[in-house]
């Protein structure tokens, strides 16, 4: 019965989605009571938020400058149909600060450091470091799992800002120094128009909620991971996959509750 | 001589697959005992059970009059600080390099200050003869080198129990001997209690003081050294001499016969 079988697979696919969804809620709600130890020798979150945050820095900047320089183009070849060439700056900096410098600067960070913390913490698995550490009764997921988790819910902020500055510059290069729109107009339509509080700091709440969510996943999947070559090369693709929906996702949420009808 | 490691009775089940049936253990203060048998005999859970990751379903393992199942987390903490645990393959850090490795649970576990923790690494390295790797990242050392490591690591704070999990897989004959002669004299030095889990028979034979034999879970002999060595149990020999076949069959039991799957007359097969 060919129907039966594939319900089957449907329910049973669907029943394990929760299922792990809990555990990661679950892992999640541990990491947290486990944080103590991070905050006390905050050198350990240091060394993470270099290795996550730190090492993202130039896909970060090269990729938000590109993007800028993007938005700056199409903008342009738009907004000259109606005559409001001078508009670009709003165009480039809302676009950035809103929507794309949190969501693409999460995706990379998604693909750059939550792959590599779910290897690691795979191969730390697979080659019975976390045992060892269990065995020396040291809390893995105090001293290996919280720092990492802080540091990426540190940097993604910073990461987004980072992404989104660079953006605005590559608008800005675009736009004003080789299309030729006036430098004033740019930056004052962009002074104008750009809110501290509605579009900057919901563009940074946005990313502090895809920082957690990502590095819960990556986090998750390392630590669930099958001890084996093929359960890390799983684990790590599936952190890739599901923190880059989980980001699409969480971004729709959030901004129909922080921009709608504005 | 009293026991600082007591296992009574102990039963352990996968779901529904027995893998230890009825164990019954003493180990000595200051004593090195090995614990051997084939792959996939059961050592290895004996081992996690020792080390209080697993629970035994009927029986309880004391240590130091404590049962180890029985204690919480915080309890379980406590025990296993008193513990040190070498991994098969050792199971160092990757991160961080030889010195950090060892001086791991000195700083976890102690208020000591850097200078102090530098000098006991510093010996407790000397004591494998590798003080002069401490600046290594493990991906640098050999085999049987991170394995030197992972025994400094493992007797730093100089624990009352040390667990060795197949010390000897995978090392070079002079590697052998040298971790061999280590777990020996590191056990007489902290008047410890060595447990080596290893089906390696003539170099565990050369440095313990009692030996365990299990096979499908059970205990199937036991005996000092030299009683291991004249045994003329079947399962000993065949094991302590590493012949094909014997009470351990070369071949794994199937449901038919070798006739009836080359689908052949018994006279074919002669």
């Amino acid at each position: 019965m060919p129907l039966v079988k594939s319900v089957r697979a449907i329910g049973h696919r669907a029943v394990n989605t929760v299922w792990r969804v809990g555990l990661a809620t679950r892992f999640l709600f541990l990491t947290l009571t486990h944080s103590g130890m991070s905050f006390r020798r905050f050198g350990l979150v240091v060394k993470e938020l270099f290795s996550s945050g730190v090492m993202s820095l130039i896909i970060i900047g090269v990729a938000g400058m590109f993007v800028g320089m993007v938005l700056g183009l199409q903008g342009f070849e738009t907004l000259k149909r109606y005559g409001s060439e001078s508009a670009l700056g709003s165009l480039v900096a809302l676009s950035l600060v809103r929507e794309l410098g949190p969501v693409l600067a999460a995706l990379l960070f998604a693909s750059r450091a939550g792959s590599a913390m779910t290897a690691e913490i795979g191969l730390m698995k697979a080659t019975e470091q976390i045992a060892a550490m269990e065995m020396m009764a040291v809390s893995p997921i105090a001293r290996v799992v919280a720092p990492r988790f802080w540091a990426g819910v540190i940097s993604m902020p910073l990461l987004a800002a980072i992404f989104s500055a660079m953006g605005v510059f590559g608008g800005y290069v675009v736009g004003v120094v080789l299309i030729g729109v006036d430098e004033g107009s740019f930056w004052s339509q962009m002074q104008a128009t750009v809110d501290f509080q509605h579009d900057v700091m919901n563009g940074v709440l946005k990313s502090f909620v895809f920082g957690v969510a990502v590095t819960v996943i990556a986090l998750f999947e390392g630590f669930d991971a099958p001890p084996t070559a093929e359960g890390v090369s799983g684990a790590t693709t599936r952190t890739v996959v599901q923190s880059s929906l989980a980001i699409l996702m969480l971004d729709f949420i959030l901004t129909a509750f922080m921009f709608r009808g504005a | 001589m009293s026991a600082l490691v007591e296992i009574q009775d102990v039963n352990f089940s996968y779901d529904q697959r027995a893998i230890l049936k009825g164990i019954n253990m003493s180990f000595g203060k200051g004593k090195v005992i090995a614990v051997m048998g084939g792959s996939g005999c059961g050592k290895t859970t004996l081992f996690r059970l020792i080390g209080g990751a697993l629970k035994p379903t009927r029986g309880e393992i004391k240590i130091d009059g404590q049962v180890i199942h029985e204690l919480d987390d915080k309890g379980l903490y406590e025990m296993r600080r008193k513990m040190g645990v070498l991994f098969q393959f050792g199971a160092l850090f990757t991160d961080m390099s030889v010195f950090d490795n060892v001086a791991f649970q000195m700083r976890e576990h102690t208020n000591l200050s850097e200078e102090l923790i530098h000098d006991l690494v510093m010996l407790k390295l000397h004591a494998v003869g590798l003080r002069g790797t401490h600046n290594l990242m493990p991906a640098e050392l050999s085999g049987g080198m991170a394995r030197r490591v992972a025994l400094a690591r493992t007797v730093a704070l100089d624990p009352m129990l040390i667990l060795y999990d197949e010390p000897f897989a995978g090392l070079d004959p002079i590697s052998l001997t040298v971790v061999g002669q280590l777990i020996r004299k590191l056990n007489d030095a902290l008047g410890a209690t060595s447990v080596v889990v290893t089906h390696d028979v003539q170099e565990s034979l050369k440095i313990v003081d009692y030996v365990y034999f299990i096979a499908d879970g059970v205990i199937v002999a036991e005996g000092t050294p030299d009683e291991i060595r004249a045994s003329d149990k079947p399962f000993v020999h065949q094991f302590v001499h590493g012949e094909m076949d014997g009470p351990i069959p070369f071949h794994y039991p199937g449901a038919n016969s070798y006739e009836q799957d080359l689908k052949v007359s018994a006279y074919a097969t002669r």
